[in-house]
């Protein structure tokens, strides 16, 4: 429950009943009438319809006009009916549409080879995605076999850093690996943080290439059935390595033993156990840990020196464990994707700035940059955003209504860090593939 | 003697530069082939393409595929004359493209199993052979110089060792590509990936050859369609199109018409066999004929095997009970005697001799050079339209419900499993009532389904021969 102060009587939003001389009560963190307010004065319309039009809107000769009405947004309806293959061929339409459906969620999908409104109209194979951004989907509720603070949908501050590393691991690999650099970061809302890679060059992936990347980038086979989630065959491939190195051996050694006390008793120090398939080393693990000895060391920090030291001491030669370590690390650490979010073109992913009907939260992006710094309970909620507004009364009007809400922050480093490079880029190589193409016909003409 | 001629030159017969052992089938080549060859020779690519996709399904690791691919094409694409074996696998391909590129789903499958048979010949090739290829593709990528390996020495001998090979040394040449073109190498990590590009090794290169060629593949396919129907369709309405039509929808399942270990069969046996193991549908057909004495259309379906298109022309279904019993693997002799016992009491002896014995033995490939096809898979039978008086066809989608219920009973089926049979039936899923038909009738489950009335005969006898074991002391 949120109490929402408010002097004044006189201005209210658009939805909330007014009451005289009293403070408004917002009684629960999400309703359609919230929503309906959010989407009349701060969703970023224009904002979002720039990014989808990918410099296409512009004037140059080189521009597709069609390119941004044949991309496919869906709607989920306060019913939870499902609309899919809508487009807009102007933001005005855009802004319309989702003022008067006030959908509850909006999906992006793909570029289609014509306007997915229109699809029937053509035969089959004349539909197609020709373009989608190479998306990522990472979900906290796939970690609950390693965070023993929260499961499901819940998420605390000691299991949030799973997904900051994943954040680190991932954003890294993107840029430097594949050479990608427009790469928005973007809170889900509730359990997780999706990704969008926006780069001329990965909207045109196809399946093939964008399953390999995710592949590339998998390495925790989700089976309930082996101990061990990861298994290196040798010595860790210059990627893994990095991310062993950079981000996933110090995250875990120093934070996530303690914050998941992962040594601290019997049950939770088998899990790692069994995933060391040398009897011998387990057995000898197990008699040191049974008594209880009080040392002045942390406990977690105590024994995982101990399962270290015995494995890495070399008197194990084995075959098996010599990656042991690292597998641990890795298992427990390592990003999780769902790995059919990004393999297909056609797939769609909850737009940007979208607000999660059971949280309230605003889907806002998160600056990779700075990714420790984010928490996800202090992200803006319908209601915190309808109080500033109430609060802000008439003192603004239109943009910078939406800059003084909480939700300013996150609007400038979208388009300061994301849309702006992003559009210059877009515009530079529109340029540059238009004057390559009249070079071409100008030399077949002289042909 | 039907000729087929291609326009276009082909670049394949000068030889006086080093040729790449696999073509990559740029051009429709510029010889004559006789209509039955191009007929068998698609079917011989097809055996092997299908063979290949039944070890993808049966999930076969790699090197169980190479070996796959290396016996299947040992087996169906040589050639007795040895100048003929390139001109085969060139023709049979451009046979199948035609026959595959009409639609998306087939153009898919087609695509996806000519790149796997190209990547596992490749295999086999040698270093030399597969530069070759590099250069016939034309591929514009750099070799990484001196100066720069040194600058990533060691990130290639980490990716090296992560995948149990050796350290690199300096004359390996690694090639900068773009890591779009080599999206197996991506996916498995076995490349160090920088920048969006990709450090190939020689010994690489297959990978990046596959993806060209399937790339390349996947356009000609497109542009083979368009001209199929602008028109080749229509040229070829009377000579290429009735064999292309009726290639596509042979049977992709796996391939019975070659007599298996376990399919052997004797004639004394067969009617004992009829009773235990044959599918309704055969059952059915060979009581009939044991009736008569004569099947209705018999003449049409002997015959029709002799001359080359014809079998394609007339319609589903008359073949069916002679390539069942072949697929049986009723031997030969045996296969003829059953057939003349039965015919030369309607069409005498003589008759039998002169006009049926060509066309069985011919099924068993001793006379003529025609291929022997598949016998047809369920959906083949299901999909027929069997005329008055005929009795070939799917029962439970041919029979009435009655005549069904009749039949089934005299299997044995009774009860709820009659219940469930005839239920399965109305609803159309004639193939599920076939595999609780054939369940009752065995005790025993049949997880795959039935597909086609030789899978149905060879589970069945499967089950039989262990039951009979079980109960020998
Ligand atoms: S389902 Fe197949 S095997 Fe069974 S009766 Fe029909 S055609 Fe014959
Ligand atoms: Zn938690």
């Amino acid at each position: 429950m949120v109490e929402v102060e408010n002097g004044r009587d006189d201005m209210l939003i658009d939805g909330i009943e007014p009451k005289k001389n009293q403070n408004i009560e917002i009684p629960e963190e999400f309703n359609a009438n919230y929503l309906r307010a959010y989407y009349a004065k701060l969703f970023p319309y224009t904002d979002m319809y720039k990014w989808m039009s990918y410099g296409n809107d512009g004037r140059h000769p080189g521009c597709d006009q069609s390119y941004v009405g044949r991309r496919e947004f869906s709607f989920t309806l306060e019913n939870d009916i499902y609309v899919r293959f809508l487009s807009f061929n102007s933001v005005t339409e855009l802004e319309k549409a989702i003022k008067e459906k006030c959908p509850f969620k909006i999906d992006i999908g793909a570029v289609y080879s014509v306007d997915p409104a229109k699809k029937d109209a053509y035969s089959q194979n004349a539909f197609t995605p020709v373009e989608r951004e190479l998306v990522f989907d990472i979900d906290i509720s796939d970690y609950d076999d390693v965070r023993f603070c929260c499961s499901g949908a819940n998420v605390c501050s000691n299991c949030w850093p799973l997904m900051t590393v994943a954040i680190k691991v991932i954003d890294t690999a993107l840029r430097d690996d594949f050479g990608f650099n427009h790469i928005l970061w973007v809170y889900s809302g509730r359990r997780g943080v999706h990704c969008w890679v926006c780069d001329g060059k990965a909207r045109r992936l196809n399946n093939e290439q964008r399953a390999a990347i995710t592949e590339y980038l998998h390495v925790y086979k989700g089976n309930e059935n082996s101990n061990k989630k990861v298994s290196l065959m040798g010595p860790l491939h210059p990627f893994l390595a990095r991310s062993y190195t950079e981000v996933l051996k110090d995250f875990f050694e120093e934070k996530f033993i303690y914050s998941q006390e992962l040594f601290s008793n019997e049950e939770r120090y088998e899990k790692i156990l069994e995933m060391i398939p040398e009897e011998s080393v387990t057995s000898e693990l197990r008699g040191k840990w049974l008594d209880n000895k009080r040392s002045r060391d942390d406990i977690n920090m105590a024994r995982w020196g101990h399962l270290k030291q015995l494995l890495q001491s070399g008197k194990h030669k084995a075959l098996g464990i010599r990656r042991c370590v690292e597998e641990i690390v890795l298992s427990f650490t390592y990003p999780r994707l769902d790995k059919e979010v990004s393999k297909h073109m056609n797939h769609l992913l909850k737009a940007p700035f979208c607000v999660h009907p059971k949280t309230g939260h605003v889907c806002i992006p998160i600056d990779p940059n700075h990714c420790e710094e984010f928490d996800p309970s202090a992200v803006p909620t319908l209601s915190k955003l309808l109080e500033e507004l109430n609060r802000g009364g008439l003192r603004s009007e239109g943009e910078d209504e939406l800059e003084n809400t909480s939700l300013g922050k996150s609007i400038r480093y979208f388009r300061s860090s994301f849309l702006q490079p992003l559009l210059k880029s877009c515009k530079e190589e529109i340029e540059s593939s238009y004057a390559a193409k009249t070079q071409q016909s100008k030399n077949s003409l002289s042909w | 003697m039907e000729i087929v001629r291609s326009q276009r030159k082909s670049s394949f017969a000068s030889s006086d530069i080093v040729v790449p052992t696999i073509p990559i089938y740029r051009s429709t080549p510029d010889l004559e082939v006789r209509l039955e060859e191009f007929e068998l020779y698609a079917v011989q690519r097809l055996r092997v393409l299908h063979g290949i996709s039944d070890g993808l399904s049966r999930g076969k690791k790699p090197d169980e595929i190479e070996k796959l691919v290396g016996d299947l094409w040992k087996v169906n694409m040589m050639h007795p004359d040895a100048s003929e074996v390139v001109n085969k696998d060139i023709i049979s391909h451009f046979v199948l493209r035609l026959v595959y590129c009409r639609e998306e789903e087939l153009r898919k499958w087609f695509l996806s199993m000519e790149t796997t048979l190209f990547c596992y010949r490749l295999q086999l090739e040698t270093a030399e052979a597969q530069r070759a290829l590099w250069d016939e593709f034309g591929l514009p990528w750099k070799a990484v110089s001196i100066a720069e390996y040194e600058s990533v020495k060691d990130k290639l001998n980490q990716v090296a060792r992560s995948i149990g090979q050796s350290l690199s040394s300096a004359d390996t040449i690694f090639y900068k590509v773009p890591f779009e073109e080599v999206p197996d190498l991506v996916a498995k990590r076995k490349v160090f990936v920088q920048k969006g590009i990709a450090y190939v090794a020689t010994n690489q290169v297959i990978s990046i050859l596959m993806t060209q060629y399937r790339s390349h593949l996947s356009k000609a396919l497109a542009l083979t369609y368009r001209k199929w129907n602008s028109m080749i369709r229509e040229q070829e309405k009377d000579r290429l199109t009735p064999v292309i039509e009726a290639l596509s929808t042979s049977y992709l399942g796996p391939d019975y018409s070659q007599p298996r270990e376990y399919a052997e069969l004797s004639l004394k046996d067969i009617d004992q066999v009829a009773k235990r193991s044959f599918p309704l549908c055969m059952r059915h057909l060979f009581e009939k004929l044991r009736e008569d004495h004569h099947l209705k259309h018999w003449r049409s379906y002997a015959t029709g095997f002799i001359s080359q298109v014809e079998v394609h022309k007339s319609s589903l279904g008359k073949d069916v009970p002679q390539f069942f019993i072949m697929g049986v693997g009723l031997k030969l002799d045996d296969a003829l005697a059953f057939w003349k016992a039965e015919f030369s009491r309607k069409v005498g002896a003589d008759r039998f001799d002169k006009e049926y014995a060509y066309s069985i033995r011919h099924n068993y490939g001793k006379e003529g050079k025609r291929t022997d096809y598949t016998p047809y898979s369920c959906q083949k039978i299901i999909s027929s339209t069997p005329g008055v008086g005929d009795h070939h066809g799917c029962p439970y989608r041919h029979f009435s419900l009655e005549n069904l219920r009749v039949a089934l009973a005299k299997m044995g089926v009774g009860g709820r499993a009659l219940e469930e049979v005839i239920d399965k039936t109305q609803n159309r899923h004639y193939q599920l009532a076939c595999t609780l038909t054939f369940e009752a009738v065995h005790g025993a489950s049949c997880d795959a389904g039935v597909n086609h009335p030789n899978q149905y005969y060879i589970d069945s006898k499967r089950i039989m021969e262990s039951k009979n074991n079980s109960k020998s002391p």
